[in-house]
């Protein structure tokens, strides 16, 4: 079984983002895969590791995305390709679903992609779904189990979350999963894992490697800004027994007029 | 053909209420570029759902209503929004920001070859074009964006936008259209459905009572015999988070968590707030023994009323909290059920 994994190198969560001058700066802080992807990883290796599969790790970026690559072959992906090119400098969702898909294809032979939720940066939660639908693939997103993949059969049923509780759901190979949390915890590259992704050889492939041209992306960002400031006094509620001060603060809390 | 639809979502044909919200935001974009409203409903048996979009704000509804499209799924859903949007090729397509609206408009984005604004919080016309508001990472940063192609997509989030006082009286057209695609011809099948906790939902909340790492900090509890370290620290955070279900209760609140609490097994992952969990705009946020991480305030820093309970009086969650209380949780938060029950005539 051949399965790829698409991540993305992205701010680490505890990054504190300003905007200055219309774009995002994160300081010093340090980029890392995009916390999501890494469940990503983790359903595609127990894939692999399942079928006697192999995965291959794919990210669209600049030299230092090869890091995001670098921790899922440490986590132990067997192959990893870096997505370089110019022409990507400004993608939306549906340039780097059209990416991705290019690179799935020239991979060949994939049962199954997989994708985290959202990149915690744009959070637009697009591309998984999208990058289906340009493969022609079933899209499964929001998966928090694989119950089963059937490789003679070439089926897949999974479970799927949904605003009213969980969907089990089958349906045909090759498909497009995106994972959730739920999944549960991915694992922590090994010794021999870091110590292969250090040595390992990415190859870069370029827009015409995919055998593209002209991608135009259909959303524009003019501008990028600071959330307004939160404007707040803190009024400290005391009192002599914590019912004298859920009294007071349960009255100040029925004068904001929100209950 | 009216310019401005939007996309009613529903499950077991049911509405969801955040689907009328799309309608009050077209009703104001219909405003500015001219026109009527037509909302689209697909599933099975809900005709229903038809009379209560007109009295919603709807001036059209387009209805599917076939077994092929009981259940969501993206194949044919994308197909036949995809046909009925290019045949009459609408400007704005609206869709709520539930898991299937956000799907829908990826995939329909793709056949019609244009772009999604997703997770929507501000909208207006420039120029006859949408100049939309989204917060980014998490809401650390706000950006603008627009749709350079037509039709534009545009999910909304949930409680961003008001919707119409419903009028009972109000009525509009009805167009019935049938699914493009037949089902044997849909690789997708749903094969079972398991309720998820009862409750309020996070997102739909407009009060939410959350738990931290502080919930499991009682002293005085003992757990019983026979508990390991870890199992003793859950059992002491499930009777925490017990006082918070009960506050919760009493306010018609939902349950929140940070993900110090999650990740420490206290409560499932679907209650976790914050940048890696859901990303929440209540009236009022009660902060029970959270500290206030950066990536937990991402989560919830647009609660109009924060309420912060906390040991430390050094934690960053008082500095956007309305109103602050340091004590002891397990003290504080039983007394303020009972105070809230008084007041509320419960």
């Amino acid at each position: 079984m051949k399965i790829v994994v698409c991540v993305k190198q992205v701010p680490d969560s505890a990054a504190k983002l300003v905007a200055i001058d219309g774009k995002a700066n994160w300081g010093d802080s340090p980029l890392i895969i995009n916390p999501w992807d890494e469940y990503a990883v983790e359903a595609a290796l127990q894939q692999a590791e399942a079928h006697n599969g192999t995965v291959i790790a794919v990210t669209i970026g600049g030299e230092g995305s090869k890091e995001a690559l670098k921790h899922a072959l440490a986590m132990g992906c067997a192959e990893a390709i870096l997505i370089s090119d110019e022409a990507l400098a400004q993608v939306d969702s549906q340039v780097t679903a059209r990416v991705l898909a290019a690179a799935i294809k020239k991979v060949g032979e994939v049962d199954l992609a997989f994708l985290g939720r959202q990149a915690i940066d744009t959070d637009t939660g697009l591309t998984a779904a999208q990058t289906a639908r340009l493969l022609g693939w079933p899209a499964l997103t929001l998966v928090s189990v694989i119950t089963g993949v059937d490789t003679a059969a070439r089926t897949i049923k999974v479970e799927k979350s949904a605003e009213e509780g969980r969907l089990t759901v089958s349906t045909k190979l090759p498909a497009v999963l995106s994972i959730v949390k739920d999944f549960g915890e991915p694992r922590y590259p090994s010794f021999m894992g870091i110590r292969k992704a250090s040595r390992a050889v990415i190859p870069s492939w370029s827009l015409a490697d995919l055998g593209l041209s002209g991608l135009k992306a259909n959303i524009a960002w003019p501008e990028i800004m600071n959330p307004p400031v939160r404007q707040v006094t803190t009024e400290m509620i005391t009192g002599s027994t914590p019912e004298e001060i859920a009294g007071i603060l349960a009255d100040k809390i029925m004068a904001e007029k929100i209950l | 053909m009216n310019k401005i639809w939007v996309y009613i979502d529903q499950f077991k044909g049911q509405p969801l209420a955040t689907s009328w919200e799309g309608l009050g935001a077209a009703k104001t974009l219909a405003g500015q570029l001219g026109g009527g409203v037509t909302a689209l409903i697909f599933g099975k048996g809900v005709e229903p759902i038809a009379s209560q979009a007109f009295q919603y704000g709807a001036d059209e509804v387009l209805l599917a209503d076939d077994s092929s499209l009981e259940d969501y799924r993206s194949e044919p859903y994308t197909a036949l929004l995809a046909k009925l949007a290019s045949e009459s090729a609408p400007e704005v397509i609206l869709f709520p920001t539930t898991t299937r609206g956000r799907e829908l408009s990826a995939m329909a984005a793709i056949d019609l070859n244009t772009g999604v604004l997703p997770d929507v919080i501000g909208l207006e016309v420039v120029d006859g074009s949408l100049l939309a508001t989204r917060p980014i990472y998490a809401g650390k940063l706000m950006c603008k964006v627009k749709c350079l192609t037509k039709p534009q997509l545009v999910t909304l989030r949930g409680r961003a936008f008001a919707k119409l006082l419903l009028d009972a009286s109000r009525t509009g057209t009805l167009t019935k259209v049938s699914p493009v695609m037949g089902e044997a011809d849909i690789p997708t099948k749903v094969e079972a459905y398991a309720a998820g906790e009862a409750g309020v939902s996070l997102t739909d909340a407009s009060v939410i009572v959350s738990g931290g790492r502080g919930v499991s900090n009682n002293p005085k509890l003992t757990p019983p015999a026979g508990m390991d370290e870890k199992q003793a620290e859950i059992w002491k955070a499930q009777q925490g988070f017990k006082l918070v279900e009960e506050l919760a209760q009493v306010l018609h609140a939902a349950v929140g968590a940070s993900r110090a609490a999650v990740d420490a097994g206290y409560i499932p992952y679907a209650h976790q707030v914050g940048q890696t969990g859901k990303v929440v705009s209540p009236d009022m946020y009660i902060a029970c023994g959270i500290s206030g991480a950066i990536q937990h305030q991402a989560g919830m820093r647009t609660s109009k009323v924060i309420v912060a309970i906390n040991r430390d009086p050094e934690a960053p969650i008082f500095k956007l909290a309305r109103y602050g209380v340091v004590g002891d949780l397990y003290a504080i938060l039983p007394a303020l059920s009972e105070a809230f029950r008084k007041r509320l005539g419960k």
